[in-house]
């Protein structure tokens, strides 16, 4: 099993979800999350007094799969967020030790 | 005159609502999340307990009969002998009292205990507001800025907004900064609320500048000249307010464009209270271009000034200084120059051809206010200091100050344990899957 780890711009949230649900993923964690890459902050007046704002608000998703849906889910995320422009995020696959579904017990794959 | 009596009646509620809500929302938005509520009650318990001392002794010492700085404050005690038909006159005044001492708040925001406002309130009301309010507003022989310097000063440029202004001012520097400022500027949090709270207090406003027409004679004496009086000088009053506020948006925005590269919101808002500051004093003292000029030289000159606290090292706020005081000192000083002999003074200004009395008198006016409020202010904020303490310890201001002195928080947007998705581009996409935010 493999976490699929998302971080997009939140505008995007809604197209990777429906390309995702499209493709089968039947569930997600997402979170609002704040950060910067290179493209860092930006800057807002306040009667004159300037602030940098260094934290950029970002959506992040998580979500666990199978090893053989792994690619095609990064895939499905880098396609449905992908503006061509800089802030776009970044996604990463990690491996998974155990799931365990908290209702039944099951384990595993059948956890997913 | 029942037309005049329920004018009264509208003018003394519109001016209530600048306090509460108007000011409390103005200068809540500007604060911080963790002392939104801090900073709102300042505004409602001025009117607590500033009302009431004004009703026990304040309009005594106002309107009890003449003084070069008060009346006498005991011999209209609790409006003891005040026909009741004069109620209305004592609840007007009692207005302005109430937002003056509210106005100084915004210098001190998040980080002054409770208890140490409420004992300032009214000891600062007694001696500074009181008095000066004597002194401009009730006009007997002696009073000191109306009669005796002869200073124009329709309904407060001096008595309320200088005299906030410099209150603030003196504050500010007496109770200190604020932890980390100006390392941390301190962003406003919630400028909706702030938009909202100028929009209030312009209309407000027009109670406060419009209402405080004073007639040359009473309706019985001669009715002619009175409703001649009532209905040029309330068209006056209203145009002037309302003509000099919109120049004063488009001045802070100009003026904020050019140096700062956005007009902004908070500029927009700022620009209204400056405005309405500046044209206070000389509402019914200068013609359509006169309130025009006011409104855009003070809008550009206080966008200038709320730069100074971060020059100059004192933590006022929300800029009472920059707007109030110097919005004030602009406002009562053009007058000497934009003074008509149409208005109500009947007095012509440096532009209007009456030379430099008229500019000489307002100067002496605006620094007789910023004296005695500087010197009373400093006086008793020392001795606030140095008995009762203002700061609330340095950790409750860095856990908030809504939290440490009243035991709430304003806003609950995260339920359950660090949630979270209460708020922001996932608040939509919570009541279900087909409902993003697209929806």
């Amino acid at each position: 099993m493999k976490l699929v780890t998302a971080v997009i711009k939140p505008h995007k949230w809604e197209d990777v979800r429906e390309a995702l649900e499209t493709f089968g993923v039947t569930g997600m964690t997402v979170s609002e999350v704040s950060g910067y890459g290179r493209q860092k902050g930006h800057t807002e007046v306040y009667r004159g007094a300037e602030y940098d704002i260094a934290l950029v608000p970002k959506i992040r998703i998580e979500i666990v799969v199978d090893d053989a849906d792994a690619d095609d889910v990064l895939g499905i995320v880098v396609k449905t967020a992908q503006t061509g422009r800089i802030g776009d995020g970044k996604v990463w696959v990690s491996p998974v030790d155990t799931v365990v579904r908290v209702r039944t017990g099951e384990q595993d794959d059948a956890a997913i | 005159m029942d037309g005049y009596y329920a004018f009264m009646l509208v003018a003394t509620l519109l001016v209530l609502m600048m306090t509460t809500p108007a000011l409390a929302l103005f200068y809540g938005g500007m604060s911080r999340s963790k002392s939104v509520l801090n900073m709102m009650m300042m505004s409602f318990v001025s009117m607590a307990v500033v009302g009431i001392v004004y009703v026990l002794w304040g309009w005594s010492m106002g309107w009890s009969g003449d003084g070069t700085f008060f009346a006498d404050p005991f011999e209209l005690f609790a409006l003891k002998g005040v026909a009741t038909s004069d109620y209305i006159y004592v609840m007007f005044q009692m207005t302005f009292a109430v937002i003056t001492a509210a106005l100084i708040s915004g210098a001190i925001a998040d980080r002054v205990k409770f208890s140490a406002w409420l004992v300032f309130l009214p000891i600062w009301s007694t001696l500074v507001y009181f008095p000066l309010a004597h002194m401009v507003f009730s006009c007997t022989d002696a009073a000191l800025i109306c009669s005796q310097i002869g200073a124009q000063d329709y309904a407060g440029g001096t008595a309320v907004h200088i005299n906030a202004g410099m209150a603030g001012l003196v504050l500010a520097i007496v109770v200190g900064k604020r932890v980390n400022w100006p390392k941390d500027k301190m962003r406003p949090h919630n400028l909706t609320l702030t938009m909202l709270g100028a929009a209030l207090l312009w209309v407000g406003w027009y109670g406060f500048n419009v209402g405080s027409i004073v007639f040359g004679a009473t309706f019985e004496e001669d009715p002619n000249a009175f409703l001649e009086q009532f209905y040029s000088e309330t068209g006056r009053t209203f145009a002037n307010t309302t003509l000099a506020t919109m120049a004063a948006i488009l001045g802070w925005l100009l003026i904020e464009r050019m140096l700062h590269g956005k007009a902004t919101s908070l500029g927009a808002a700022s620009g209204i209270v400056a405005g309405l500051v500046a044209i206070t004093p000389a509402a019914g003292a200068v013609d359509i271009s006169g309130a025009l000029a006011i409104g855009a030289i003070a809008a550009a000159a206080c966008a200038f000034a709320v730069n100074l606290k971060f020059k100059l090292g004192f933590d006022d706020s929300f800029d009472v200084v920059g707007v109030h005081l110097v919005g004030g000192i602009i406002g009562t000083v053009l007058i000497g120059l934009f003074s008509t002999s149409d208005g109500a003074g009947g007095v012509d200004g440096l532009f209007y051809g009456g030379g430099l009395g008229s500019l000489g008198d307002q100067t002496l006016g605006v620094l007789m206010a910023i004296a005695y409020s500087g010197v009373l202010t400093l006086v008793i904020a020392l001795a606030i200091k140095y008995t009762l303490g203002w700061r609330i310890s340095e950790d409750d201001e860095i856990g908030g100050i809504d939290l440490s002195e009243h035991g709430e928080n304003a806003y609950d947007l995260h339920t359950g344990v660090g949630g979270g998705v209460k708020s922001g581009v996932l608040a939509g996409a919570i009541g279900g899957p087909k409902e993003g935010i697209k929806a």
